[in-house]
């Protein structure tokens, strides 16, 4: 094995996987508050990227750093995200998982055909967001922006983690899913917290787009809906609800599949990775860092 | 009980374990033909636990118990229903969308033999074994004064004969231990009464043996030939009802421990 | 069979075979003229929805899982079907058509109930969220599979097979296999897998195997998810592993809500429907879509049991009804009826 195609894949697979834990975050946030998978997470990934598509031209012409229209994208992503709750998530909240889990596939459904008439089919290329140079290691080039992923994800999940535990709103947002009547009588607004991580899990669906675009610039209307689902596999294999977890599980997918790419067979490397996903599952029900609940009988 | 006879439910030294923290410890009890054993014990000590443990819901970390002396550790709930020990829920748990008939028909399920292809083909059989479970169905429902609820859908009825549903839906796997797990809890006097009554019916009726938890001490002690005291998971007085309501740890757990259930021995 | 049981059948016979009739006559009287074949190739990809709904609704209305993985099954009856008529084409067999087309639905639908058995025993330790996340999981490694095998194409388009789903068979499959699964509903099997669905713990307490039934109601399921995918792919006679995608079994599952959970009918109505829309509105493609999600989410919203919730259509019941009886009991004795 070379030491420098063995070191390039790590570098990859942590970058890749820094993405996948980007966008698990969103998910985990969301699903760790009101049970419910929220399929369209990964098309606000797709709308943070249109976003930073247009933006940038204008950040650049502003002689402002490239990275900066992330500002933009974080707006109009939570804009959205809060939009989508309140307009479509929030009527259908009382009734049942299978009515939320069918409303998420349309607005995801909607996001895309909404896309592709305001955007057109044609995938666009994303401006250069990033001039960090690349490093000679080890035989190895290594990009400093990959770094710079792993970084902010890392960042992410620890002022994340920070949040929930230690601030009074995050706080409120652990206590919600615990009981929702007792979180009222307690004074907790219950719809605000819903939408609050919302806007939350939007704000990080902007960031990992930025993280996304920096490296791979290109934008279709379709390119959140597979980095949703694999970013989910990714949430549920660390343990979804649990932040740490979705960081876990984000890099754990992001190294599989770079490793099997290269190492093991091109062509089978989603399999190995939904098999992982199974494997992990049918031995510890709620993932890695998951807690088994039995019902009470 | 003569002493010859093999009991029913004989239950050796079961205990359970949680994570460290011991639910249920030393659990002895033997239950003999058409025996109403009483289970009694303060809020959180154990008795469902127990009911939990001998149906298969839990797998008792310690000790073994026997249904006619067939060891029965280690079986699924649904084997040692199909043995002969059926229960009721605490917490009702009926098929809430389903007629009132169809919750007991569910029940008869494995006494049910046609096969995949005679209910696809609709063969004699599957007529024939249909037809025989509605009439048993609607008998047990009689027994249970619910025969005119039969096509009512079960979410529908009111608490108390949701209740005595429950029971119908025990009897008809054909068990020979029933366990009922506070089936007169929510109930008012005059349903209290009924219960009472069926319960009795069912005995005579049925042939079973019969293990209760309860709370509504008057019940217990009204139909219980014999009654089993648990608290903390210890078995800590057995006797016959007089003996029970007389015994100072008897007292003194349920005074001790918990307001509420004073006023029920009293 | 109790006398009126047998009416009941007959009526329902004689209602499909009418509606069987005026189709054919619609088709061969040259009435739509050029679009003729255009509208029956509509009806042919609605019976096989049908299915697949139907099948998807045992799992979701009956069982209470929902499957997001529903196109893999549907993949594994495809691709079998076709590699065996492929063969046999090649070896030069000569097999009458009806024969060959019997034999592909089999072999799809038992290749597919083979699937479903190895899928359904790990995964259906699983329920909930997570069942469906493991079953979009099995879907994806399917096609994976068959995106690298060299016998299914290897990821290419697999073309060449032979056309053999005409309408007028490709119907009465379909009306076949909803009355079996009609039928399964309402039997013991049915009953059973119903109270799982309302409860597993006191379904378990009633001495049901409760993993027996729910893996058994699974393999029915993919049974009847392969037979469709046979009749797709020799009606198709060309496909590839990415046609069967997560997008292409969530269509499955919102058609399952949107004709609502636990009714068969609903699923007929709401398969015909919206297969047929799409190809309606053809010209606003874009927009379509957009129309098709936001009414997804109003149904969601004004109706989240699905239009027909659990109602089942009888037609014994409205010439009952017409003829002035007031029988409120459900004809068919079933159990979903409210």
């Amino acid at each position: 094995m070379r030491v420098s195609l063995f070191i390039q894949s790590v570098v990859n697979g942590l970058n890749q996987g820094a993405i996948y834990a980007l966008i698990a975050l969103g998910y985990t946030m969301v699903y760790g508050i009101i049970r419910m998978i929220n399929f369209a997470h990964g098309d606000f990934i797709m709308v943070g990227s249109y976003t930073l598509f247009y933006t940038i031209p204008l950040m650049v012409s502003w002689g402002m750093p490239a990275w900066l229209a992330v500002i933009f994208a974080v707006l109009v992503c939570v804009a959205v995200g809060v939009i989508v709750e309140t307009v479509a998530y929030k009527p259908v909240r009382s009734a049942g998982s299978m009515s939320a889990l069918i409303t998420a596939l349309a607005v995801s459904v909607f996001l895309e055909n909404l896309a592709m008439v305001l955007f057109g089919a044609n995938p666009k290329s994303v401006p250069a967001i990033f001039s960090l140079p690349s490093i000679e290691f080890l035989g190895a080039k290594l990009q400093v922006k990959y770094l710079l992923t792993l970084g902010i994800g890392l960042a992410m999940m620890l002022a994340l983690q920070l949040f929930v535990k230690k601030t009074k709103l995050g706080k409120a947002m652990r206590a919600v899913p615990q009981d929702k009547e007792a979180s009222t009588l307690v004074g907790i607004n219950v719809n605000r917290i819903i939408t609050t991580t919302f806007a939350i899990g939007s704000g990080l669906a902007a960031v990992a787009a930025l993280m996304y675009c920096s490296t791979y610039p290109r934008c279709t209307t379709d390119m959140g809906s597979m980095m949703g689902l694999k970013a989910f596999i990714a949430a549920v294999l660390g343990g979804i609800g649990i932040i740490p977890g979705a960081m876990l599980g984000g890099l754990l997918v992001g190294l599989l599949e770079i490793f099997v790419k290269v190492y093991i067979a091109p062509g089978w490397y989603e399999a190995i990775t939904y098999g992982v996903l199974i494997v992990v599952l049918l031995v510890k029900p709620a993932g890695i860092l998951g807690k088994n609940v039995g019902e009470k009988v | 009980m003569s002493s010859k006879e093999i009991p029913v439910l004989k239950a050796q030294n079961l205990g359970i374990q949680f994570g460290g923290l011991k639910a249920v410890t030393d659990f002895n009890m033997e239950i003999g033909q058409s025996e109403l054993v009483g289970l009694i014990g303060p809020n959180g000590a154990g008795k469902t636990t127990v009911f939990n443990m001998l149906t298969g819901v839990y797998q008792p970390t310690e000790g073994s118990y026997y249904l006619n002396g067939v060891k029965m550790n280690g079986k699924k709930t649904h084997q040692v229903v199909e043995a002969g020990i059926a229960r009721t829920f605490q917490n009702i748990r009926l098929f809430k969308k389903m007629t009132v008939i169809e919750n007991v028909k569910t029940a008869m399920n494995m006494h049910m033999h046609y096969s995949l292809a005679s209910a696809i083909f609709r063969s004699a059989k599957y007529w024939k074994e249909e037809a025989e479970i509605e009439e048993k169905a609607l008998k047990l429902l009689d027994v249970v004064h619910l025969k005119d609820k039969a096509y009512v859908v079960a979410e529908n009825l009111p608490y108390g004969q949701q209740r005595r549903l429950e029971i119908a839906r025990a009897l008809a796997t054909g068990m020979k231990l029933l366990l009922l797990d506070e089936p007169a809890a929510g109930m008012n006097p005059s349903e209290t009464a009924e219960l009472l009554e069926i319960i009795n019916v069912i005995r005579d009726q049925f042939k079973i043996s019969v293990l209760l938890i309860e709370h509504d001490m008057s019940l217990v002690m009204k139909i219980c030939e014999r009654i089993q005291v648990i608290d903390y998971g210890v078995t800590i007085a057995k006797g016959t009802p007089e003996e029970i309501a007389n015994n100072q740890r008897v007292i003194e757990a349920y005074l001790g421990k918990d307001e509420e259930e004073e006023a029920a021995v009293c | 069979m109790p006398k009126e049981k047998k009416v009941s059948y007959l009526i329902n016979f004689i209602g499909v075979a009418v509606v069987f009739l005026l189709l054919m006559a619609l088709f061969e009287s040259n009435v739509l003229g050029t679009r003729t074949n255009y509208i029956r190739g509509i009806a042919t990809t609605a019976c096989y929805t049908i299915i697949m709904v139907a099948s998807l609704n045992l799992l979701t209305g009956f069982m209470g899982e929902f499957s997001l993985g529903h196109a893999g099954f549907m993949s594994v009856g495809a691709y079998a079907s076709a590699v065996v008529s492929l063969a046999l084409t090649e070896s030069g067999v000569e097999l009458p058509t009806f024969v060959l087309f019997i034999l592909v639905l089999l072999v799809g639908g038992v290749a597919a109930a083979i699937t479903g058995i190895l899928v359904g025993v790990p995964a259906l330790r699983l329920r909930g969220d997570y069942l469906c996340i493991v079953t979009v999981a099995f879907a994806e490694i399917i096609r994976v599979i068959f995106c690298n095998l060299e016998i299914t194409g290897g990821g290419r388009t697999l073309s060449g097979i032979p056309s053999l789903s005409n309408f007028y068979w490709v119907f009465w499959v379909m009306v076949i296999c909803v009355a079996i699964m009609y039928l399964y509903v309402r039997s013991r099997f049915g009953r059973t897998v119903m109270a799982i669905r309302e409860d597993y713990i006191a379904a378990a307490a009633s001495g049901i195997n409760v993993t027996f039934y729910k893996v058994l109601t699974f393999t029915v399921s993919a049974f009847f998810a392969g037979i469709a995918g046979a009749i797709y792919a020799h009606y198709m006679t060309a496909m590839i592993p990415t046609n069967f995608n997560f997008m292409y079994s969530s269509e499955f599952l919102t058609e399952v809500i949107i004709g609502g959970t636990g009714s068969l009918t609903g699923s007929i109505i709401g398969a015909t429907f919206l297969s047929a829309l799409p190809e309606l509105m053809r010209k606003f493609a874009t927009y379509r879509m957009l129309a098709y999600s936001v009414v997804l989410v109003l149904v969601m919203i004004f109706k989240p049991g699905g239009i027909f919730g659990t109602w089942e259509f009888s037609l014994t019941r409205i010439l009952k009804k017409l003829a002035g009886k007031g029988e409120t009991k459900a004809v068919t004795g079933g159990a979903a009826h409210e």
